[in-house]
């Protein structure tokens, strides 16, 4: 679908240097694309987390457009509020901005997963003409690595350690998608930075479209995950790789599979490369492997033909 | 001048914000609430108010999309009670350390558990410290000027902060009541709408409710409560315009036959009509009764309060909720007794708990209070060994 290319990515950054996220953040490269793919023309509201934290220690500001931030589980709720506000006040004739200027709910796993789950259904399902970008880095990070409900299977967190009764987390990741698209939004998508390409084209369209669209971005925790910073890429290619993480889009109910995988490479070369996952034993990376095969399996069905592939022996 | 329809406070509440053209409104039912965001649903749905009307699904996200809202530059309304205020309450703090004229009405309600859907003003003081300015009306007319009034002062560029008008819930909520409708066009020219506050805007991008360090958190708190202090001089300007603009006079505190009173009964809400019939009946038997009402309460008017009390021999005050455990009991006494012993007034001060969870506040309660209060007359606070009673409660 890229009809982007490197080399239309703006120069223009809007995302200033000088913030506080960790050397390799996943989450900075996210927020600097999604600035770069997004333009000027935006209001953000944020919702507490780490990249909250991290680019608006005051008096200073990494934000190049107008931000701002209220509580943890209310980020969809203010960004609602921003919608209707502009709306009315357009319809007033009080404000005359030239161009559309779209408003862009931010939140991480917890704030959108968990505590921000009910003001984002309400957003949804009011069809706010909102963009909501969740930067998920599978645990509470900003608290120091406790588990959400968007931490994977086995995964090591602070209150998930793995010790002789438990194994890390032992409840799956839960579907936000699927909630999501449950809403009937006209427009879903997940993204991967290390596909770029595929990031900014989907961050376009769902900025475009009009009405409520969200986007899940994947996004490497360097403490939380325990690697060291220069993987991040690599990482998030890797997730793409072993058929973990899946870059598809859902337009007005349309599944569509952006980043095909023809030969998937085993889970174990992206488990073994992160700390979270280094108590695991063999039969539980076979667990992974299983349950990765047959969310393969269900993409495959969606998409109407094997658009990930099987893993390739070694 | 306006015209006079009857009208419950609640459906006061909500011309009144129709009155003052709000852009947004955003609300969440609950009882007894609800008739504000009916009515006003209906406005929109009827052209008569040109406003984006948001069914949130919560309160929560009811004050945090009327924060989102301020924030880019709208007239904003919502109202709530009770749980639903409880809810609110950790974006209450954030609306006003963040300064945005936000207005929200309160149908006073009891808090749970046990759950109960009745007048109480647990509900309104719970809130009271989030740094907002609180008014509590005492009539559905009140309801609806104090409403129009707090967008004056709200958007007033020396304050820039959130205003609460509270109104009891049942008793002034649904209660109808003679009340004279102020109209678009003269609420506009009393409060005419200007943004003099940060605003989101693409075109001169800021920074909102940014992570604040030891090294500056102290001083947003500070701002706080010195624009609260100042935006007592703002409150009696627009009462006075209020006056001049719709012949209406509203002050901070009102004080009915105190100048010679021996015992002062101190009074919030509708609490205050009955006191004021009460110490008219008990004039008469010689008994020198005065009522105190307290329409402002943040910022605290302590001097418009002393004014009224520094000649008192008792001041009776009644609360209609209850602090428990703490060293005051009721939230209203504590800052009177706080404000009559920064002056050294050395006369008893007492607090009187009733009405709780609906209970009716009842003349023969006040004549309990009275006559325990008249007990005390040339007493001195060192004298007394108990400042708080329950009235009309169970043994």
């Amino acid at each position: 679908m890229s009809t982007f290319t490197i080399a239309s990515i703006p120069r223009e950054e809007l995302l200033a240097p000088g913030h506080r996220m960790c050397q390799g953040c996943g989450a900075a490269i996210v927020m600097r694309h999604l600035l770069k793919a997004l333009g000027k023309n935006i209001i953000v509201a944020h919702a507490t987390g780490c990249v909250e934290v991290t680019t608006t220690l005051y008096p200073e500001t990494a934000w190049r457009v107008p931000w701002i931030h209220v509580a943890f589980e209310n980020a969809a709720a203010v960004a609602s509020g921003i919608e209707a506000a502009l709306k009315s006040l357009k319809k007033k004739g009080v404000l005359s901005y030239e161009k559309r200027v779209k408003v862009v709910a931010i939140g991480g796993d917890g704030g959108t997963v968990d505590i921000g789950l009910q003001a984002l259904s309400g957003m949804l399902e009011r069809g706010h003409d909102v963009l909501y970008v969740l930067y998920d880095n599978e645990a509470y990070m900003n608290t120091g690595i406790q588990r959400s409900g968007a931490t994977p299977l086995y995964a090591w967190t602070t209150t998930t350690p793995a010790g002789s009764v438990w194994r890390g987390e032992w409840r799956r990741k839960k579907d936000i998608i699927g909630i999501v698209k449950a809403h009937g939004v006209p427009y879903v998508a997940t993204v991967n930075f290390a596909y770029v390409t595929d990031f900014y084209a989907k961050l376009r369209k769902a900025t475009e479209i009009e009405g409520p669209t969200f986007i899940h971005a994947y996004s490497p925790c360097v403490p939380g995950w325990r690697y060291e910073p220069h993987l991040t890429v690599k990482i998030a290619k890797l997730a793409v790789q072993t058929g973990i993480w899946v870059n598809y889009e859902i337009e007005k109910g349309t599944f569509r599979v952006t980043t095909p995988v023809p030969k998937r490479l085993p889970v174990e070369e992206y488990l073994k490369v992160q700390g979270r996952f280094a108590h695991l034993t063999k039969e539980e990376v076979e667990t992974i492997q299983k349950l990765v095969d047959e969310d393969v399996e269900y993409i495959n069905k969606l998409a109407g033909a094997t658009v990930i592939g099987p893993v390739e022996k070694k | 001048m306006g015209k006079l329809v009857p009208l419950s406070g609640n459906y006061a509440v909500a011309y009144a914000a129709k009155a003052a053209d709000v852009d947004v409104v955003a609300a969440y039912p609950i009882t007894p609430q609800t008739a504000v965001v009916e009515k006003l649903a209906e406005f929109v749905a009827n052209g008569e108010l040109h406003a984006e009307f948001l069914h949130v699904e919560s309160e929560h996200s009811a004050l945090s999309a009327v924060v989102g809202a301020s924030a880019t530059g709208a007239r904003v309304f919502t109202a709530t009670s009770a749980q639903g205020l409880l809810l609110m309450y950790e974006i209450m703090h954030i609306a006003s350390t963040m300064r945005l004229p936000i207005v929200m009405g309160i149908a006073t309600r009891a808090i749970s558990a046990p759950i109960n859907i009745w007048c109480d003003h647990s509900d309104f003081m719970a809130a009271a410290d989030t740094g907002w300015i609180m008014f509590m009306a005492v009539n559905a007319q009140e309801a609806h000027d104090l409403v129009i009034a707090a967008y004056r002062i709200a958007e007033d560029p020396d304050v820039h902060l959130p205003v609460a008008v509270g109104y009891d819930g049942f008793i002034v909520s649904h209660t109808i009541e003679p009340v004279n409708i102020i109209e678009k066009e003269e609420a506009l020219r009393y409060a005419p709408k200007r943004v003099t506050w940060f605003t989101l805007n693409p075109e001169k991008p800021v920074t909102m409710g940014s992570l604040a360090s030891p090294e500056w958190y102290y001083e947003f708190r500070v701002q706080l409560q010195k624009a609260l202090e100042s935006s007592a001089k703002v409150i009696t300007t627009a009462f006075r315009e209020f006056k001049q603009h719709f012949g209406r006079e509203y002050r901070e505190v009102d004080g009915f036959y105190t100048d010679d009173a021996d015992v002062i009964l101190v009074t919030m809400g509708s609490t205050t009509g009955t006191a004021i019939s009460y110490a008219e009946e008990v004039r008469k038997a010689g008994l020198k009764v005065g009522v105190l009402n307290v329409r402002l309460f943040r910022p605290f008017p302590e001097r418009e309060v002393l004014k009224h009390i520094e000649e008192a021999k008792v001041v009776a005050v009644i609360d209609r909720a209850l602090n428990p455990g703490s060293s005051f009991v009721g939230p209203l006494y504590s800052d009177i007794a706080v404000t009559a012993f920064k002056k050294g007034l050395d006369i008893p001060i007492t607090n009187y708990v009733t009405g709780l969870g609906g209970r009716a506040v009842l003349k023969s309660h006040l004549d309990t209070i009275v006559k325990h209060a008249y007990g005390l007359i040339g007493k001195r606070m060192r004298d007394i060994d108990t400042h708080y009673a329950f009235v009309g409660v169970r043994e």
